[in-house]
């Protein structure tokens, strides 16, 4: 095994023709078989190898992007059923890019959000309530209203900015006090967010109540609506890719190195001069509003929003994500994100299916039902033995060779400058 | 007017109840808080436990033919405070004291995971012996006491009911607190418990063991965390493993309006917020013309959390610490 992983490290050729091979083998059972979850599995398994090989940035980037656009979907359109695994692949893009945003509040700024679905969800209730006909009741035969499938592209961005906003709400009061309040906070925020829009059919009828809102408009796109999961899967995709490198370039700007130097020492970074709250309210703005995003993003696929999705599980399963992962590591949050997320819809339902049907074992003891559990056990076991996670995050870097010279560059280019004015 | 005042009598009786099993769960919080600083999210799934094992313990009374009377309910009321206290060392000893020196956050995931296992564990346990988890229970005291109605003043006051059981919820709970008072403040162990809250180092330097304190604080806390559990069940009968969470989060905020580490602030916070919380389930219809229900009465709670970390931090008793360097 040592051997195996030591000739992975050393050898590129090696590397290439593993991961072809996985790609192309999978890729085609996949195709051919009607159903089979092993093989999903490993061509999903493909990108964390990639993630390991020693290539350079740009060629890992672009062979991802290879599989996740083209390999993946075109393996996928085997057969009709083979629909659940793009929804699968939807749902988990939707939950990689919420642990991200979340990870940049828990992982990289250090403050616990355990309420974080809440911003999900007003995400997921402004495109609701705004293109569905749910809008027209709302104001009265209104003729702007419902605003169709159309507006998806700005409400991706509305609701962003309203998670935001509402992050910001929250986090003024809570962000000034001591950081051990915040958890309890957002505990009760995302539960008070839930009971709220589960009672706002009246006295005026604004989120339907606990029936919830149907007949949210699919996404539309010059004339084109996008219907099937496999058509979803590819804007889901846009939306990480941004998110991805969205975060990335936060997490190495001076916002993100501020966000450390708090997660790792208050005091000693406010002597530094870091504005504490500022600081924590961008991470705490920015986080939410990645997930507001994602809930534009769940109620267009859904079509269909109701309070039951934003509950207090579906918090911690994003934390679990990142907690799993590897907290402040964004290769890790993503593959906690993917692990956790595929666990969830797809392998724990299958053991359960199995389970059940083959062993006749009763409902009681179906895996499917003890989330909890296996989530606590996560947190626990993460907490007390490995809290880096499965992936650690790596600080960048500087050599001060580099950064000398860099400066020294820039300021006989100043000096330039000023002397031939 | 008129209809605040003719329910009055009920909605106070029933609010102190509710404010006396958040007092006492709040101790529970407060005195974690004050010795580890760690918020202990799993203190109400502890209380859920303590719920279960009263309803299982009496069940099986029931089941040997015992009769169910005071002797039985105190019985189990000893028997579900050592358990649950017994489940909070244990959690403490696995679950919190490897990470005493860890960065703040990792103890806090770790406590919202054993909440979570609680969780599941007291479902998975209560579904596979009775198929459901939603558990009623066996009540000790089921007769009612009535209060006639009476008019004060020119207003009609509607005649309201007690449950018996209202008077020893009442009761025990009011005992539990004067007793961990003295307790705190008067024994040895009590003041080791506040040299440890004020500097741990220190007092292992003056021969205090610190961790037989801390275990000795879980297991003070959890015992009436459980012992609020089994009163909980006897008061409201149904039960269900989910009842921890939210009625924690109402106790944290009574911790914190006492001013956390504060233990009779903590007494005060609960009994204030569960009459608020009563008062505002009987009565938010008819303040807001019916647009707002009693379904909102979970909203208050968080509402008096946020208000109270915007304008006193330090809660009404408590006193702003100075963070040390």
């Amino acid at each position: 095994m040592k051997k195996l992983a030591s000739l992975f490290s050393s050898s590129r050729t090696f590397q290439s023709v593993l991961i072809l091979l996985i790609v192309l083998c999978t890729s085609t059972s996949l195709y051919l078989m009607d159903k089979s979850v092993t093989s999903f599995l490993l061509l999903l398994f493909s990108f964390l190898l990639l993630y390991y090989t020693t290539f350079s940035n740009w060629i890992k980037w672009g062979a991802g992007a290879l599989i996740a656009f083209a390999v993946i979907p075109v393996a996928a359109s085997g057969g009709p059923s083979q629909q659940v695994y793009m929804e699968v692949a939807v749902m988990a893009g939707i939950y990689i890019a919420m642990a991200l945003g979340l990870n940049i509040v828990v992982g990289f700024a250090g403050l616990l959000d355990l309420g974080f679905v809440a911003f999900f969800a007003l995400g997921a209730y402004v495109y609701g309530i705004f293109a569905s006909p749910q809008a027209q009741a709302l104001f009265h035969n209104s003729s702007i209203f419902p605003l169709g499938g159309e507006s998806f592209w700005l409400f991706i961005i509305v609701g962003a900015l309203v998670a935001a906003l509402f992050g910001i709400i929250l986090g003024v009061p809570v962000l000034r006090v001591k950081g051990d309040y915040l958890a309890i906070v957002t505990l009760g925020f995302g539960e008070i967010i839930r009971i709220v829009f589960n009672n706002l059919d009246k006295p005026i009828n604004i989120t339907n109540g606990a029936l919830g809102i149907s007949g949210i408009p699919q996404p539309k796109l010059f004339g084109f609506t996008f219907t099937q999961a496999s058509h979803i899967y590819f804007l889901v995709l846009i939306v990480l890719g941004f998110v991805i490198y969205a975060v990335r370039r936060f997490e190495d700007s001076k916002l993100g190195r501020s966000w450390k130097a708090i997660r790792e020492d208050e005091i000693a970074s406010q002597a530094m001069g870091i504005p504490l709250v500022k600081t924590k309210l961008w991470a705490f703005a920015l986080g939410a509003s990645f997930s507001g995003m994602m809930g534009v993003l769940f109620a267009a696929k859904n079509q269909f929003v109701d309070p039951t999705s934003f509950t207090l599980l579906e918090s911690i399963t994003i934390l679990v994500m990142v907690i799993l992962g590897g907290m402040g590591s964004v290769p890790g949050v993503i593959l906690g994100a993917a692990i956790i997320s595929i666990l969830n819809l797809q392998i724990l339902t299958e053991i359960t299916l199995f389970l059940t049907q083959n062993l006749h074992v009763p409902e009681v003891f179906s895996p499917a039902k003890m989330q909890r559990l296996l989530f606590g056990l996560v947190l626990v076991g993460i907490a007390i033995f490995r809290p880096q996670g499965l992936i650690p995050a790596k600080n960048k870097t500087y050599k001060i060779a580099d950064l000398k010279a860099k400066l020294s560059k820039k300021n006989t280019k100043t000096k330039e400058t000023t002397t031939s004015i | 007017m008129q209809e605040i005042l003719s329910t009055l009598p009920q909605v106070l009786l029933d609010g102190l109840t509710l404010g006396a099993i958040y007092a006492v769960v709040a101790l529970g919080y407060t005195m974690v808080y004050g010795i580890l600083e760690l918020i202990n999210f799993a203190h109400g799934e502890i209380f859920m436990a303590g719920a279960f094992i009263g309803t299982a313990l009496l069940f099986t009374f029931v089941d040997i033919g015992l009769a169910l009377n005071w002797l039985t309910l105190i019985l189990v009321l000893l028997l579900a405070s050592l358990l649950t206290g017994v489940l909070g060392v244990g959690i403490e000893r696995i679950a919190y004291r490897p990470l005493r020196k860890a960065p703040k956050l990792i103890p806090l995931i770790s406590a919202v995971g054993i909440s979570f296992i609680l969780q599941d564990l007291v479902r998975f346990i209560a579904e596979y012996k009775t198929g459901n988890y939603i558990v009623t229970g066996q009540t000790v005291f089921e007769n009612k006491i009535a209060i006639p109605a009476f008019s004060i003043g020119g207003y009609d006051v509607h005649a309201s009911a007690i449950k018996s059981n209202t008077l020893v919820v009442i009761g025990i709970a009011v005992l539990i607190m004067i007793v961990l008072d003295i307790f705190v403040n008067r024994t040895k162990w009590g003041i080791a418990m506040r040299a440890v809250a004020q500097d741990r180092d220190t007092a292992a330097l003056m021969g205090i063991n610190v961790n037989k304190v801390i275990a000795l604080t879980f297991f003070i806390g959890s015992a009436i965390g459980g012992a609020t559990g089994v009163l909980y069940a006897q008061q409201y009968a149904t039960i269900n493993p989910f009842i921890g969470f939210i009625l924690g989060l109402k106790a944290f905020t009574a911790a914190v309006l006492g001013g956390i580490g504060n233990i009779r602030g903590a007494m005060f916070g609960g009994l204030l917020i569960g009459l608020l919380e009563v008062f505002a389930a009987a009565n938010l219809g008819i303040l807001t013309g019916g647009a707002l229900g009693a379904e909102y009465k979970d909203v208050f709670a968080f509402i008096i959390l946020i208000l109270v970390l915007i304008f006193k931090p330090a809660g009404l008793f408590g006193q702003a610490v100075k963070e040390k360097v």
